[in-house]
């Protein structure tokens, strides 16, 4: 009796500790830092203050900074959609050996550190990089491309792609392949029978592609960092520079709860609206 | 003439010939099943003439035109998948719109023809209904009023019963049978079930390993297989291996009396009798004398196997209320001579 009170506890304890230790203790840590006062000659006060808020919410400087963010990252879980969503579908009807090959082309750039798949990025775009020769070779170049939004956004779906395509696939994956035939044979044309049959059976692994997506992209460091520059900052590397150049740490707090605040909105609502449509057809 | 024939129809698969040769003639208003063991090339051959598979050769024509290069959209046949490749995110009434939607017909008549076809199958309550929350009876019927609804030339089922259990099996078998009639719509069954083929079917098509080895009505098919195979395969068969002698069929020192076949004495044989067509009697009675082996109760008859010199031979006797004889007990069987079929080796090999 006794024991079986105790063995669910027991069960979720190890998790629970893994949980609690490295994202709630560290996390609410955050929440206390970003309402300490700071001052720059003394450091970190005994005080308590949301000037840090208002600070960050009344300066156009960030605010510049988070709306560049939330659009990158919204352009980025765009188009990674519209790559990704045709690339799951070609994969899934793909045969036996070309499927497992082009899975592992796709997951592959995985097995390589983000940090290196940036440095990359930046050669071929660099203003004497392989796109700028090309360029140049049908008299189009040289274009900046480096340290531009546009640098970010390539690389960040190059780097987030398997994201999508992977639920998407798995989606695709349970879709019983007579369904798309049955609507061919009731007359539907290849693209009614993709947009009226396809689609929406796919609908729920596109959205948990896109909010994987969209939440690593916002809150991406090494890419724009590296390809972005000193200027072009997005939330990430600022709450760095807070931190690590700035040294005021409770701004850098500040600012990390409320990337991470408009983060958890956006993707509620978001999962909310779609989910809300798609349950009531999926169950 | 037929409405649909297929003329020559093959399919290889990387080499391998699933299809081949293929030749049927399809009447209007008939109902055809392909029947043959699993794997035989049944699903292909209805895919080739929907269209979700190309063949490797030969024509396929409907009314004369020849649509073997159309695309499956083009060709307006209904058809009712194994899996009933339903749409899940939509409505019962939604699964049956569809097709009409694809052909463009107005809002209100396309409601009035769901309603109608949904009446037909005994689901006009269910309209409002996700496919997950039906049964698989209830399923298979929206498949078929989805094909229907449509008004199909030609119907295509590929084995449309096979994942329903027994009862509901038999029960959906004559509904089928009711809704062709009453449509009147030229059908082809896939099915492996030989019973059903001979049930619901016009013509019974007998596939083995891609070809087409028999074509005949169900009763022909029975009274008279064309193959060995197909004389197992439908329905219980005796097959009795023995040598051509004086108008019977010699078997060690059993002498099976058969009817009458034009074939030189001494050519090795296979005589060929169902078991409903042996008669059981008492021992020293009948034409041949023998054991009971093994006794089967099947409620309307029992089935019994005979150790007889002519070897196991299988007696199937009807439940009449008198019990049978048991294992162990001598019995004699006795038959008709002219039921008793004689099988050369040369037709074996053909
Ligand atoms: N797409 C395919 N690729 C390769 N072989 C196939 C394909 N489809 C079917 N086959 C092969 O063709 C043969 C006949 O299949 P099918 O027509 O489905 O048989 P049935 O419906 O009679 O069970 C099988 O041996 C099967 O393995
Ligand atoms: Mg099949």
């Amino acid at each position: 009796m006794n024991r079986s009170v105790a063995t669910p506890w027991l069960l979720v304890a190890p998790g629970a500790l893994l949980f609690t230790g490295l994202v709630l203790v560290p996390l609410v840590l955050t929440v206390v830092l970003s309402f300490l006062a700071y001052d720059h000659t003394t450091g970190i006060q005994d005080e308590w203050t949301v000037a840090h808020y208002v600070h960050v919410l009344t300066d156009g400087y960030y605010l510049a900074i988070f709306w560049r963010t939330l659009r990158l990252a919204a352009l980025t879980t765009l188009i990674c959609a519209l790559i990704g969503a045709p690339e799951a579908y070609i994969l899934s009807r793909m045969g036996k050996p070309w499927r497992s090959i082009f899975l592992l082309v796709i997951i592959g750039p995985l097995l390589v550190s983000v940090v290196v798949r940036a440095f990359g990025w930046s050669m071929l775009l660099g203003s004497t990089g392989l796109v700028n020769a090309a360029l140049q070779a049908i008299g189009l170049g040289p274009v900046r491309l480096l340290y531009t939004e546009t640098a970010i956004v390539i690389a960040l779906v190059h780097v987030m792609l398997p994201f999508m395509v992977i639920p998407v696939w798995t989606a695709l994956q349970k879709l019983d392949p007579m369904v798309e035939a049955a609507a061919w044979t009731l007359g539907a044309s290849r693209f009614t029978a993709l947009r009226r049959v396809v689609m929406p059976q796919v609908a729920m692994g596109l959205l948990s592609g896109s909010l994987i997506v969209f939440g690593l992209s916002a809150s991406a460091f090494a890419i724009p960092g590296l390809l972005g520059g000193r200027r072009l900052k997005m939330a990430a590397t600022l709450v760095y520079d807070e931190y690590m150049h700035e040294l005021n740490w409770p701004l850098g707090a500040a600012i990390a709860i409320l990337v991470l605040v408009a983060n958890l909105v956006i993707m509620l609502a978001y999962n909310r609206a779609v989910e809300a449509r798609a349950r009531r057809t999926l169950g | 003439m037929g409405f649909l024939t297929l003329e020559g129809v093959s399919k290889v698969y990387g080499g391998v010939p699933v299809v081949r040769d293929v030749n049927l003639a399809v009447a209007k208003g008939e109902f055809v099943s392909l029947l043959g063991p699993s794997g035989c090339g049944k699903t292909t051959t209805l895919q080739m003439i929907a269209g979700l598979v190309e063949p490797s050769g030969g024509r396929i024509r409907l009314d004369g035109r020849d649509i073997t290069q159309e695309k499956p959209n083009r060709r307006g046949l209904g058809i009712v998948f194994q899996s009933y490749a339903l749409f899940p995110h939509m409505t019962v009434a939604e699964n049956v719109s569809f097709g009409l939607e694809m052909r463009n017909v107005p809002r209100a008549e396309r409601d009035k023809r769901v309603a109608e076809m949904l009446g037909l199958v005994h689901l006009a309550d269910m309209a409002d209904r996700y496919p997950r929350q039906l049964s698989g009876g209830q399923r298979q019927r929206v498949a078929i009023a989805r094909a229907l609804v449509i008004t199909p030339p030609v119907l295509l089922l590929d084995e449309p019963l096979s994942n329903l259990d027994a009862k509901l099996r038999e029960e959906m078998q004559f509904e089928l049978r009711r809704i062709q009639r009453r449509v009147g719509t030229t059908t082809i069954m896939v099915t492996h079930d030989q019973a059903e083929a001979l049930s619901i079917s016009d013509r019974v098509v007998v596939m083995e390993g891609g070809r087409m080895t028999q074509i005949d009505a169900p009763y022909r098919l029975y009274e008279q297989p064309a193959t060995p195979f197909i004389s197992t395969f439908v329905g219980k068969m005796n097959r009795i291996a023995g040598v051509w002698r004086d108008g019977t069929v010699t078997v060690g020192n059993a002498i099976l009396e058969s009817a009458p076949a034009d074939i030189a004495p001494g050519t090795a044989v296979t005589a060929l009798i169902r078991p409903e067509k042996l008669r059981l009697c008492r021992p020293g009675e009948g034409r041949l004398a023998g054991q009971v082996a093994s006794r089967f109760f099947l409620g309307g008859h029992w089935l019994l196997t005979v150790a007889t010199e002519a070897g196991e031979i299988m007696v199937s006797v009807p439940n009449t209320g008198e019990e049978p004889a048991r294992e162990g007990e001598p019995v004699g069987i006795d038959w008709t001579p002219a039921t008793l079929r004689v099988e050369t080796a040369s037709e074996v090999a053909a």
